[in-house]
Formats: C-alpha cells, sequence, structure tokens
C-alpha cells in the first residue's frame, strides 16, 4: 500500500479529509467488485490535487466518496471531523451543502434556472433570506466574471461561460472543499485554461481542490498528482512545478 | 423567513410548471372538471332539496294534514241520475281528535267550497275557505293589512272574508280593499284582511289555498252553504255530503307528531272503513326528502369523486414522467446538498400548485354551470360555501396524495446514479 509519503512532516498537519483503509465493494451478479480496495489518504487544507487514472481504476468512485455522495463499504473515511460512515442521509446532505461545492464536466446547470438562480441554489437550501441571497450570489458571479449575465439561461450562454456559473455555484456556500470532475472536458484549450487559472485562483485564496482529469497538461497545474490503478493508489507524486496560469483580464475570455 | 421561503418555492413551482403550458393545462383540466362537477352537482341536489325542504317545511312541521277523499269503491246512492255521495270527515272526528289526545295542540277544521266572487264587473273563481281564526295561526302566512279572522267573527257568524294578496288584486283593482263588500256566490262579505298568497309556484304541495282563497268563518260556511255541494253535469246531477274537507291537527312538539300521527289513523280507520281520509304528515314527508336528498347526493359526490381520482391519477403520472425527465436536475440538487425532504417538497409543491390551479378555475366551471342551469332549465340550484371550501380542500389532498409517490420517487433516487442519467 502506497503511504501518503509526499504528506507534509508536520504531525499536526490540518487534513480535511482522512482515508483509512477504505473499501468500496459493488455486487455485479455473482461477483464481487472492489472499485476501492483499501485506500490510505491524507488531504490536507488548502492542496491542489489532480486524480487520474485509466477507466476502472475507481478514480469515480474515489470522486463519490470524498464529495460525500457515497459511504464506503469498509474502512473509514472522515471529512471536516465527520465520520462519514456513521452519518445519515440528511447529515450528508448538509455536509456537502456547506463544506464541497462540485465542478462537472457537463456543467451540470438546471436549465430552467436562470443563471443567478443557479448560483443561489445552495444559499436557497441553506434557508438564507432572499435579499442576502442575492447579494452574495451578485458578488460571486463578479468574481468570475459574470455579472452581465445574471438574467441568462444556461442554454444561452457558451461552454465557459457555463462552467464559470457552475463555479460560481460551487463556491456560493464559501466550501472548504471543491471537487472538479474534468472541469475542462468540454471545453477547447483556452477556454480550459480559463477555467484552470480561476481554479487556480481558488486555491490560492485557500480552497482545498479535487480534480479528476486524465489530460496530463490539467493535471499540470495541481500541487499533488495522485494515479489511481485497480482500487488503489498507483502513485502519488509532489509536483515541484505547478503550472501557473498566463495572467490575462478576468472573465474577457469566454 | 419560512414563509418567504414557501412563496419562493411555490413561484419556482410555477415557473417550472410554465416551461410546459401544454402539458400543464392539459393536466389541470382532469381537476378541472373533477372540482366543477363536484360544485355543479352539490348545487343542483342543493338547489332541488331547499326547493322541496321549503315546501314541506311550509306546511308546519308540527302539523298533520287530514283530507277527505272519494274512497276508492263509491258507495253512492240513488238513481243514475241523482247521485248522493256520503264521505269523509265529520264535525264528530274533529270532536274525538280534540279529546282524545294530549300531544294535540289544537285542530284546525276546514271547509272548501268552489265559489265565483265578483266585485262590479270583475269575477275571479276562487275557493272558500271556511274555517277557525286558529287557522291562521298553523300556516305560515304574513298579514298583509286589516285582520284575520277572529273568535268572535265564528260566534256572530259575521260575514267577514279574508283575501289573499293575489285574489284581493285581480278582484279589487284600484279600489280600497279594506271595507270592501265582495259577492261570492250568493252571499255578500265585508273584506277584513288581506294576507300573503302562497308563491304561486307549480307543484307545490296540497295547502288550503293553492288556489286563490277566500277565508270566511266556519259558522258562516255552514250557515249558507250547509254540508252538501251539489255538481251538475250533462243532465245527470252528483250530490256530495262533506262535513269537513280538511283537518290540521297541531302537535305539541315535533318528537310526538309520527306516534300521533299513527294513533290518529288508527283511530279514524275504525270510524271509516272505506279510506274516505288521506292523512300527511310534512315531518315525515320532510325526513323521507332529507333521506331521498342524502342518497342523491351520496350517487353525485361518487360520481364526481370518480371524475376527481381520474384527475389526480393524470396528475401523478405526469409527475412520475416529469421526474424521470429531470433525474438530472435531482442529481445535481441532491450534490449541492439539498436533502431528501427538500426534494419531496419541490416536487410537492409542483403537483399541489398543479391541482390547486385546476380546482380554481374547477371552482369557476362549477359555479358557472348551476347559472346556466337555473337560467336555461329553470332549476333552482345553490352554491354553499362549504362546497366551494370544500373542492379547495379535495384540490390541495389531491395534490398531496397523488404527489407524494412521485415526490419520494425523485427523493430516493441514488444522487450518483441521477447525475450520470442523460
Amino acid at each position: 500500500m502506497s503511504q501518503p509519503s509526499v504528506q507534509p512532516s508536520n504531525k499536526q498537519a490540518d487534513h480535511v479529509i482522512e482515508l483509512r483503509e477504505v473499501w468500496k465493494t459493488y455486487r455485479m451478479g455473482d461477483q464481487d467488485v472492489h472499485a476501492l480496495a483499501g485506500v490510505d489518504l491524507d488531504i490536507e487544507r488548502g492542496s491542489f490535487w489532480a486524480i487520474s487514472g485509466p477507466s476502472g481504476s475507481g478514480k469515480s468512485t474515489m470522486l463519490n466518496l470524498l464529495g460525500c455522495l457515497d459511504r464506503p463499504t469498509a474502512g473509514k473515511y472522515t471529512f471536516e471531523n465527520h465520520d462519514i460512515a456513521s452519518t445519515s442521509d440528511d447529515q450528508l446532505s448538509d455536509l456537502r451543502l456547506k463544506h464541497l461545492g462540485f465542478v462537472f464536466q457537463n456543467f451540470h446547470l438546471i436549465p430552467q434556472l436562470t443563471v443567478q438562480e443557479n448560483i443561489e441554489l445552495p444559499l436557497f437550501y441553506q434557508g438564507i433570506d432572499p435579499a442576502e441571497t442575492a447579494e452574495r450570489a451578485t458578488a460571486i458571479a463578479e468574481r468570475v466574471g459574470l455579472e452581465h449575465r445574471l438574467g441568462h439561461r444556461p442554454t444561452e450562454l457558451s461552454g465557459g461561460q457555463q462552467q464559470r456559473v457552475a463555479i460560481a455555484r460551487a463556491l456560493t456556500n464559501n466550501p472548504s472543499v471543491i471537487l472538479a470532475d474534468e472541469p475542462t472536458g468540454n471545453l477547447d484549450t483556452a477556454t480550459g485554461d480559463s477555467i484552470m487559472a480561476l481554479l487556480t485562483e481558488l486555491h490560492d485564496q485557500g480552497k482545498t481542490i479535487l480534480m479528476v482529469t486524465h489530460e496530463p497538461d490539467i493535471a499540470a497545474y495541481a500541487q499533488i498528482q495522485l494515479v489511481m490503478r485497480d482500487g488503489k493508489v498507483e502513485s502519488l507524486t509532489q509536483n515541484q512545478n505547478p503550472t501557473r496560469p498566463a495572467t490575462r483580464p478576468q472573465g474577457t475570455h469566454a | 423567513m419560512i414563509a418567504s421561503r414557501f412563496i419562493r418555492n411555490i413561484r419556482l413551482g410555477i415557473k417550472t410548471l410554465l416551461l410546459h403550458k401544454m402539458r400543464s393545462a392539459l393536466t389541470m383540466l382532469g381537476m378541472v372538471f373533477g372540482v366543477g362537477a363536484v360544485i355543479a352537482m352539490l348545487a343542483v341536489g342543493e338547489g332541488a332539496s331547499k326547493q322541496a325542504l321549503d315546501q314541506i317545511r311550509r306546511l308546519g312541521s308540527q302539523n298533520i294534514i287530514i283530507t277527505s277523499q272519494t274512497p276508492a269503491s263509491q258507495t253512492g246512492s240513488g238513481t243514475m241520475r241523482v247521485r248522493m255521495n256520503i264521505y269523509g270527515l265529520l264535525y264528530d272526528d274533529l270532536a274525538r281528535i280534540q279529546e282524545s289526545y294530549e300531544a294535540v295542540e289544537r285542530t284546525v277544521p276546514a271547509k272548501l267550497i268552489r265559489g265565483q266572487g265578483r266585485v262590479g264587473s270583475q269575477t275571479l273563481e276562487l275557493r272558500l275557505v271556511g274555517t277557525t281564526p286558529d287557522w291562521f295561526e298553523l300556516v305560515d302566512r304574513n298579514k298583509l293589512a286589516g285582520r284575520v279572522l277572529l273568535e268572535r267573527d265564528i260566534q256572530e257568524n259575521a260575514n267577514v272574508v279574508v283575501l289573499t294578496e293575489h285574489g284581493a288584486r285581480r278582484l279589487l283593482v284600484g279600489k280600497d280593499i279594506l271595507g270592501s263588500t265582495v259577492k261570492i256566490n250568493q252571499g255578500y262579505y265585508t273584506v277584513v284582511g288581506v294576507i300573503q298568497s302562497e308563491s304561486m309556484q307549480s307543484g307545490s304541495m296540497q295547502t288550503p289555498d293553492q288556489d286563490i282563497d277566500a277565508y270566511i268563518p266556519l259558522s258562516v260556511a255552514i250557515e249558507r252553504f250547509g254540508d252538501i255541494t251539489v255538481t251538475r253535469s250533462s243532465g245527470s246531477q252528483t250530490r256530495e255530503l262533506v262535513e269537513l274537507h280538511q283537518l290540521i291537527v297541531q302537535i305539541e312538539s315535533t318528537d310526538q307528531v309520527e306516534p300521533t300521527a299513527a294513533a290518529i289513523e288508527r283511530m279514524l280507520t275504525t270510524f271509516h272503513p272505506d279510506a274516505d281520509f288521506k292523512m300527511s304528515v310534512p315531518l315525515a314527508l320532510l325526513r323521507q326528502a332529507e333521506a331521498t336528498q342524502r342518497t342523491f347526493n351520496i350517487v353525485l359526490g361518487s360520481i364526481a369523486g370518480i371524475s376527481l381520482l381520474i384527475g389526480g391519477i393524470g396528475i401523478m403520472n405526469i409527475m412520475l414522467a416529469s421526474v424521470t425527465e429531470r433525474t438530472k436536475e435531482i442529481g445535481i440538487r441532491r450534490a449541492i446538498g439539498a436533502r431528501r425532504n427538500q426534494i419531496i417538497g419541490q416536487f410537492l409543491i409542483e403537483t399541489v400548485v398543479l391541482s390547486v390551479a385546476g380546482g380554481l378555475i374547477g371552482i369557476g366551471v362549477g359555479t358557472l354551470i348551476p347559472w346556466l342551469i337555473t337560467e336555461f332549465a329553470d332549476m333552482p340550484t345553490v352554491i354553499t360555501l362549504w362546497s366551494v371550501l370544500l373542492s379547495v380542500f379535495i384540490s390541495i389532498a389531491v395534490g398531496v396524495i397523488f404527489g407524494m409517490y412521485p415526490a419520494m420517487r425523485a427523493a430516493n433516487l441514488d444522487p450518483i446514479v441521477a447525475l450520470r442519467h442523460e
């Protein structure tokens, strides 16, 4: 089992996520398939990870688990000091609501809602009053350069703009961890770069970013590169020289 | 804050439903007709029942009405040319009823005689009612002018008459009514009072003044007309000997009405073996009418209920389709952190908005239909507040009941699977 050797030596490190001997087993017909087969992992607060691996390596399962959408079959998963095995469905929802932001390959915006309403969703579920909700959503839209698109529907936006909306939505609840599943997978290179610039900026501001990608160029933005194979951590490498985005005025490219 | 969230949820629900205007409208149709049917049917039922009950109530729920009738087997005596039919209630019956039953408050006899009223050249077919002052106590009719018959009139054999409003208007056009003299058959009477006519609705129950009535003291009627009436037709002559045409018996309390009616009937039957009288008990009719009405309402209600059920199933069907169609949306909401209950709430609000919107339109349709029925078919209808409230309640209930299953389906989707759904 590969140990998280790249973790800082400081024992008091602030781990937002800890996995101990985590297994995830699915029953396929009369066969047990181990999507995760004993994973140990410590993820420090504020780190930027790229998770890659061939299909079937368990990286999607890993992301679902890290994103508190799933519970491990065996082992211990601690997220923000909560033992996931013993949390109810509602508690998992609350963890996602308060501490996690998702960014998906296909953007996953709700088509019948406007940009503003999409961004407001996490606040809506938190029960924050409409005035404050609108104020915060506008502030975040400005941050991703979409303040002039608030009244539009997602279908009226370009792919890059949609992904910015998704990132804005992932930010409204001020989460500690942002999970990005192939965030540039559906975008052209230039647009992808601008999205990566945004994620890097968020990382610089202290967010923990966990990104699944199969593109080495994209993975190069991360500090730590985790490669999975057959449900196990195959390798874990510290990227001494992460890609820095070319400085470009925010929101001009979409 | 909870209220404002709730309003936002409703607005969002309406917005989502408006995305599929045609679909939402068609889905609502079931509710529109269901609720419309409930209100319309209840209005028609209520109208019919009110009409029947009003008529019966006017007869007095404490009264028993006994009327003379020609017996089925006519035992006339005499030749073919001159027949004499003797039947009906007797003065003795009046005395027997008045004296034998404790529950009897009072008994009012009446003689009914066909007559023709005349004032100058104005004539009017009317019915003379020879009765006692108590008649005006038992039958619910307003006094419009002057006075009704008094005990004094009976004792003095006073030639006075009380007219009904219709009679007075037609006979004494443009004249001072009170104090006028009216000729009825061979006698002259002074008008002392006018009472309200019974409404001239067709099909009303038999009461002494279904026709245009003129009330005179019973003693005068006996003195002037005796007990025999003669009808001539094509050369033959029919004589009828009837002492009293009608008895109205008032009973102390309503719970004594039916037992006393049964006792009186038994007693009368022993004296009148050939059934030359007829009893009607308004209270029993009232009960019967109410029971019939209940059955009627249940049948109508069931039919309306079935249409509501179909409406509800229609809504459920559409919502199930909607859940499938919006699987990904549900996955996104769950990933963002929506709890199961919040998903249930969202879908329930959509179904309730659909069903209540349908219900409100249904209330409109349901008020329009009775109005059309009254307008064109001349049937009375009554839209009660409770039927409208019931419809609103039913609409909400249909939305909740038929929305629950699709909403639970949505909430129980595995967010991971839902997110992957294309």
